[in-house]
């Protein structure tokens, strides 16, 4: 692998965890419920840096938190955070940011805005959300039903980072064209 | 944790960093099959114990984990609801005493120490394609970007309220991107320049 996509995973896995420190820069808090940006890292990692390297940057940065770098939202890390309810979500960083990727890719005749928009929406929301529930009802033993119920809160906050991701994706495109992989 | 040689040593950080990993792997598996809540209760209090053993930097440690409690009431209380108070309360506490056992290895094992350990699973995936020269560069950038992102994020973030009274936009973080993605790609070109990706460069570590 070259330098350059070396330094670029290793930069997005860090984007991920600063986004995680920053609770709320520029969201609003949702029904008491205060949202980090850390997921708006996940799906701009796929989107930024294809779905191989978007996967293996998210990757590099859970293996960095589970090493014990307090770079999960909250300031949380080390092996702890495997063993939490919300693991299933954690892992689903992984492929979210695939998929992420792979939709984006795949919409290269769209405008950046709106290919960034259903990359991050099945990537960061669909997919990030199975990962998450399958997750609540293996740990916590939760039935479909309420894993989905306990979850539901959680998506419009989401669907404002989609927006988010979009919005960050389409500006640094224009502002440095070889920003995103698969158009430069 | 990046500064844990300032911390006090305990005598969980003399044990190698190894024994540590094995013991949790070993104590989770021994943990997850228990359904009795007393038994559990009795592992939670040992985990405490060890904790408090430590003092202050115990406690401190324990109150980082404040923000998951929430969590662990509403998953032990969607159990009670189906299954019954004892099944609430198991699932609760199993929780917390798995994630304090392996939070207490994180605590007194530094990132260096659990690095060498996976070394050699490392290089075993050497045939897969993993290097672990580029491996161990990638972990080393990604603490070292932490620290210089948060400094260059917050230089932008005063310069925008020197500016003006409204909150920081969305474009700011757009803008702020672009700016380390070039950042990032002069990182690489300088790698290169000083011979990091050449075929030659990639002798073993001196250990």
């Amino acid at each position: 692998m070259e330098s350059r996509a070396i330094v670029r995973i290793a930069l997005m896995a860090a984007v991920i965890g600063v986004l995680g420190m920053l609770p709320g820069v520029m969201l609003p808090i949702a029904m008491g419920v205060p949202i980090t940006a850390q997921t708006l890292g996940v799906m701009l990692a796929g989107i930024i840096l294809g779905p191989r390297h978007g996967a293996l940057a998210v990757l590099l940065f859970l293996f960095v938190v589970l090493l014990g770098a307090p770079l999960l939202s909250g300031g949380r890390g080390g092996l702890g955070v495997l063993f939490g309810p919300s693991v299933g979500f954690l892992l689903g960083f992984v492929p979210a940011a695939f998929v992420s990727g792979m939709v984006m890719e795949q919409l290269k005749r769209l405008p950046v805005f709106a290919a960034a928009l259903v990359a991050a929406v099945v990537g960061g929301i669909v997919v990030e959300y199975a990962c998450g529930v399958v997750g609540l009802m293996a740990i916590a033993r939760m039935s479909l039903a309420q894993a989905l119920l306990a979850t539901a809160i959680f998506i419009p906050g989401d669907l404002l980072k989609a927006l988010a991701t979009a919005f960050v994706a389409e500006a640094s495109y224009r502002g440095y064209p070889a920003a995103i992989a698969s158009r430069a | 944790m990046m500064i844990d040689g300032l911390a006090p040593k305990t005598w969980l950080h003399r044990v190698p960093a190894g024994f540590k990993l094995a013991g949790l792997a070993l104590l989770s598996l021994l943990l997850l099959p228990i359904d009795d809540w007393r038994i559990l209760a009795g592992a939670l209090a040992i985990v405490l114990a060890i904790y408090a053993g430590f003092g202050r930097a115990g406690f401190e440690r324990l109150a980082l984990l404040r923000p998951l409690i929430p969590l662990l009431v509403i998953v032990g209380g969607v159990q009670a609801l189906s299954g019954g108070w004892y099944a609430g309360a198991a699932i609760s506490l199993r929780l917390l005493a798995m994630l304090l056992l392996a939070d207490l290895v994180s605590m007194t094992t530094t990132m260096s120490a659990l690095m060498d350990v996976l070394a050699p699973f490392f290089n075993l995936l050497r045939p897969l394609g993993v290097n672990p020269r580029k491996m161990a560069l990638a972990v080393a950038l990604v603490l070292r970007f932490v620290p210089v992102l948060l400094t260059r994020w917050r230089a932008r973030e005063e310069a925008w309220k020197a500016r003006t009274h409204r909150r920081v936009p969305v474009r700011l973080v757009a803008v702020f991107l672009a700016d380390i993605l070039q950042l990032a790609d002069r990182v690489a070109e300088s790698l290169d320049a000083r011979g990091f990706d050449t075929p030659n460069a990639n002798r073993q570590r001196k250990s």
